[in-house]
């Protein structure tokens, strides 16, 4: 990994300038990475970005030229599952890759410098490389009380994203807190928190949203930019179409027992053990567009529904408000109690107007109305 | 003025009554399979079955017919008779309809004992109807916005971008649930009605959804 470990010293920042003019493929080979794990990392980003595999000597030529591209990482409200999610990648090539290939010079979690070190780290990138480095932001950002909530080295995270997105090339929005705010934001929302867009509405901001976002996407936003130079196409919540531009229920390995009228009834039953589907189960699939189904999690091993758990829809704004409870199929009925359920409520509407015009009925066949004059017989 | 029957009217036109009985069908198709696509039942017996496929087919069908049918009755309170004009579905605005709103009402509260004559519609039930369109609008707009996400970026899925904002994913499906059993309970009251006024209007409230006419003791000028 390439992190500034000091930045002390003049001489080392000169020295990493230089590591810069190397391009990405000549840093891959001094790495030891083999040109055969190189086309086959490129091949691979050349699916996950849905791109036809014509594409994929494209992608390896860009990437031998390109020359890599300043990075700081921002952590705020947040748990670091997106960091963990890059660096616990089980099988080195991809998420070492992408890790080699940037050139990361602020990261909480992963650099060696501390304190006021760190804090230089990030202050000489964001001035040397002004409008021209990427920043990965994780974590919602506080916006109630000045943003008092949430601070790193007595500075708010409001101020640092402001500063530090404000002036980047690109801010990529890492998991579903930094894309719309995340567990942070649901209901009451005592910090006031949103995501990087709200919070720095005039960055550049790509949202990867996910709980956690699936590391082969960032790393595929991060391919597209270096090999295309500029920012993926993206929907109107901010999400590139490459990776967001399906709908979960539309991929799903499942969606033949759907159509066909199979459905998992109980946790456990027959169904379940066959693998059917899951939507009776609360399964948020048809509303959550996420490319979970093809990309998969932890080097395609398996993802929610293959495990046989439901969609939470976590890759979709203000999830945890809108797509609970998890384990039915609609959202409660605001102002109604817990348990009482849309159809409970439509029942009784129905019953109540059914009974009342039935009374009305009865009043009416009791009661002896003064026919019009002009009716009348004779 | 005759004193001793009353005059045939004609007063639905054919669009009304097509656009009426389209309505009655396709909501009746809607609702059956829409109770099936909100909480199925494991009808397949295999996975190559193709049970709720064709289950979810007949509903967008019917969706289909159900639009078209309540776009033309828009378009046809523009052009059509005065008895099917945009106006009859806004009594409270105009005094004279304010009158015969309040004597409708006062006769369905037992105040009144005498049945208010009306020609076309009743101004209770005229009102009624403007709401029944605009959850008929929600219904549409609600539905073709679930459809429209098979295909991300296709037209229906690009001129519906408002709803997307406007609505969370869920709560679209809430209000396509919860606006059913709204029209449930408008279902409820409006046969009831009909039947009662049938009754008590003598002037072929039910059977003129058929055939266009009604009896009515003023004769139409």
């Amino acid at each position: 990994m390439s992190i500034q470990k000091n930045s002390d010293t003049s001489e080392k920042a000169e020295q990493s300038a230089e590591k810069r003019e190397y391009s990405v493929g000549e840093i891959l080979k001094q790495r030891g990475v083999s040109r055969r794990d190189f086309l086959k990392f490129c091949t691979a980003m050349t699916a996950a970005m849905s791109l036809p595999a014509s594409f994929a000597p494209s992608v390896a030529q860009a990437l031998d030229e390109v020359k890599r591209p300043t990075l700081v990482w921002l952590n705020f409200q947040d748990c670091t599952g997106d960091t963990e999610a890059l660096l616990r990648a089980s099988n080195p090539t991809v998420g070492e890759i992408i890790l080699d290939i940037l050139s990361v010079d602020y990261h909480e979690t992963i650099m060696a410098a501390a304190g006021h070190q760190a804090d230089e780290a990030l202050e000489n990138t964001i001035t040397k490389y002004k409008g021209k480095y990427l920043c990965v932001v994780e974590g919602s950002i506080s916006m109630k009380d000045g943003g008092v909530y949430g601070c790193t080295s007595g500075k708010t995270h409001l101020e640092i994203a402001r500063r530090v997105c404000g002036s980047a090339l690109a801010t990529i929005a890492i998991g579903t807190c930094a894309a719309y705010g995340g567990i942070a934001a649901a209901v009451p929302n005592p910090t006031g928190a949103v995501g990087v867009k709200d919070a720095v509405p005039g960055a550049t901001v790509i949202n990867l949203p996910g709980c956690p976002c699936n590391a082969d996407n960032l790393t595929a936003t991060v391919v597209h930019y270096l090999v295309f130079g500029k920012i993926p196409a993206m929907d109107s919540k901010g999400r590139p179409l490459f990776a967001y531009g399906k709908r979960i229920h539309d991929n799903c390995e499942r969606r033949p027992h759907f159509d066909a009228g199979q459905y998992v009834e109980h946790w456990g039953d027959d169904a379940h053990r066959k693998g059917f589907c899951l939507y009776k189960m609360g399964c948020k699939g048809p509303a959550t567009f996420h490319n979970c189904p093809t990309q998969r999690y932890n080097e395609k091993t398996s993802w929610p529904v293959a495990s046989g758990h439901g969609c939470a829809g976590c890759s979709e704004p203000q999830f945890w408000d809108t797509m609970s409870p998890l384990y039915r199929r609609l959202p409660n009925v605001p102002g109604f109690g817990i348990e009482a359920t849309a159809d409970k409520i439509g029942l009784g509407l129905v019953a109540g107007a059914g009974a009342a015009f039935a009374v009305h009925g009865a009043l009416n066949a009791l009661r002896k109305d003064k026919e019009p004059e002009e009716t009348k017989e004779g | 003025m005759s004193e001793s029957c009353k005059f045939k009217c004609y007063i639905w036109e054919l669009p009304v009554r097509w656009s009426h009985w389209v309505n009655v069908l396709s909501i009746s198709i809607l609702a059956l399979t829409g109770f099936f696509i909100g909480n199925p039942v494991s009808f397949g017996s295999s996975a190559s079955d193709f049970t709720m496929g064709w289950i979810r087919f007949v509903h967008f069908t019917a969706a289909y017919a159900f639009a078209v049918s309540v776009l033309s009755r828009i378009i046809w309170s523009l052009i059509g008779n005065k008895y099917a004009g945009w106006k009859e579905f806004f009594p409270l605005l105009t005094a004279p309809g304010r009158e015969r709103t309040i004597k409708m009402l006062r006769y369905y509260m037992f105040v009144d004992k005498e049945v208010p004559e009306t020609v076309g519609h009743n101004p209770l039930a005229t009102s009624a109807y403007f709401a029944l369109f605009l959850l008929y609008i929600l219904m549409i707009l609600t539905g073709f916005s679930l459809y429209a996400e098979h295909a991300p970026g296709g037209i229906m899925h690009k001129s519906l971008g408002f709803m997307y904002s406007l609505f969370s994913n869920q709560g679209m499906r809430l209000a396509h649930h919860a606006s059913m059993w709204m029209i449930f309970g408008f279902i409820i009251n409006h046969i009831y009605s009909a039947w009662l006024m049938d009754i008590k209007e003598h002037g072929s409230e039910i059977s003129s959804m058929f055939s266009g006419y009604k009896f009515t003791v003023k004769k139409e000028k």
